[in-house]
């Protein structure tokens, strides 16, 4: 199941040379950049892990290119590794623009859990079935 | 492998190509608006032309690899190491070498940290910052310090170096500082010595050189010395560039910013009679002499 978080999230999975604009564009605006990932795919999960610090004061995308290559050599086909802009103009850091940029080889989807309530009323939740297992194990080693 | 001359014109119009890159204006400008500095403005000519020529061999396949264009500018302070360095960045743009003509100023604090494991990313950080753009490390000397070898210099030039040989795509770097202790601070790094294509050493300033530079100064700020105010701004120099710490253009600069304010005080001393704008803007003597510099004295000590 092809997950659908961020911009973007519908389309075919960006190309460096897309990814390298989206990013010039942040930069363009005075965004901060930063690099995120994570292997727990729930949409609930709004605070993945940092990649470093995340980015100010860019003149040009190729750092954030370098990161993200360095992210990938690490957790590339095991983990969600997704790229977010920053706009700090209005007094705090407020988030402009997050596009996933790499996911998991294998996308084993969400289970739709059902629990029973009082007066035979049902609550619905939803489970990633990647969670089953323990971090770091979750889309393989 | 491609043929180089396959589908390609075999003539290129290197004079087209020098007026398309806009570089002769930036050249011009530099003439114009840098005083004196002839050995430097040559050898930005020089590496303009072989950045240009490098360029039209590339576009014709006869180079893949992209020049190195990493500088070392050697002097002593107030020489014009920064401005020529901005006016490069500017070329380089416009040669198409650097993505941005930003030109992003650092010295050690900046890039050194305080305790181990904080030099890293902060190096990395201004690294980052610069990238697409040019890199100026003032007084670049001070990143490595000999009598301690604990200090966390040598990190960041570690750092460093493997960017200026990793990343000659995305940043270039230039290092500036007085010329004897970048020796010595070259001959403690040879791997950064091998890997800075152009070094550039900039001369003092003449006398006269420096007059024409207050005198620009003074234009820029619609100012003007009168004609004695001008002789005793000579005698001015005469004296101060025997003292020690002269500055060249920044000496010069604060000079007149102090005889400004001389001139600002003798204007409102005499404020019940009337001003003309001739005096507004006219420095005289009095504000030159005034200095501490001629009073002590042909120079015996001045603060």
């Amino acid at each position: 199941m092809h997950l659908t978080q961020g911009t973007f999230s519908f389309l075919p999975p960006l190309t460096d040379e897309q990814i390298r604009k989206q990013v010039a564009y942040c930069i363009s605006k005075g965004w901060a950049v930063n690099i995120e990932f994570t292997d727990d795919p729930h949409p609930r999960n709004t605070y993945w892990e940092m990649w470093g610090l995340p980015m100010f004061d860019l003149q040009d995308p190729a750092p954030v290119m370098y990161e993200l290559a360095e992210c990938r050599k690490v957790h590339k086909g095991r983990k969600y590794i997704r790229i977010s802009a920053f706009d700090s103009s209005p007094g705090w850091e407020s988030l402009r623009l997050s596009f996933i940029t790499d996911r998991p080889e294998e996308e084993p989807g969400f289970d739709l859990v059902r629990q029973e309530a009082q007066g035979r009323t049902i609550r619905y939740t939803i489970r990633p079935y990647a969670t089953d297992k323990p971090m770091g194990e979750r889309y393989g080693r | 492998m491609p043929d180089p001359a396959g589908a390609k014109p075999a003539t290129v119009d290197l004079e087209a190509a020098f007026r398309a890159s806009g570089v002769g204006e930036v050249l011009d400008e530099l003439d114009r608006q840098l005083v004196g500095l002839a050995p430097v403005k040559r050898r930005i000519r020089e590496i303009a032309a072989l950045l240009l020529v490098d360029k039209l061999r590339r576009e014709l396949g006869l180079t893949s690899q992209p020049p190195t264009l990493h500088m070392s500018f050697t002097g002593n302070p107030g020489t014009g190491k920064t401005t020529v360095a901005q006016r490069m960045a500017d070329i380089l743009h416009r040669l198409g070498y650097i993505r941005t003509n930003r030109l992003v100023s650092v010295t050690r604090d900046d890039l050194v940290g305080q305790y181990i494991g904080h030099t890293a990313p902060k190096t990395k950080e201004m690294l980052k910052k610069a990238m697409g753009g040019v890199l100026f490390i003032d007084e670049a000397y001070y990143l490595y310090r000999p009598e301690n070898e604990r200090d966390y210099g040598q990190e960041a030039i570690e750092i460093l170096l493997q960017v200026m040989e990793d990343k000659r795509d995305d940043l270039v770097v230039i290092l500036a500082g007085y010329a004897d202790r970048m020796e010595r601070f070259f001959q403690a790094n040879p791997g950064m010595r091998s890997r800075i294509a152009h070094h550039i050493d900039f001369p003092d300033y003449t006398k006269e050189e420096l007059l024409a530079i207050a005198e620009l100064m003074l234009a820029e700020q619609n100012y003007r010395f009168s004609p004695e105010g001008r002789a005793a701004f000579e005698r001015y120099l005469e004296a101060r560039m025997r003292q020690p710490h002269f500055a060249n253009a920044r000496s010069v600069r604060n000079a007149l910013d102090r005889a400004r304010l001389r001139h600002a005080v003798r204007l409102f001393e005499r404020r019940g009679q009337g001003l003309t704008v001739e005096d507004l803007q006219t420095i005289g003597p009095e504000e030159i002499l005034a200095s501490r510099v001629l009073a002590a004295g042909a120079g015996e000590r001045a603060a």
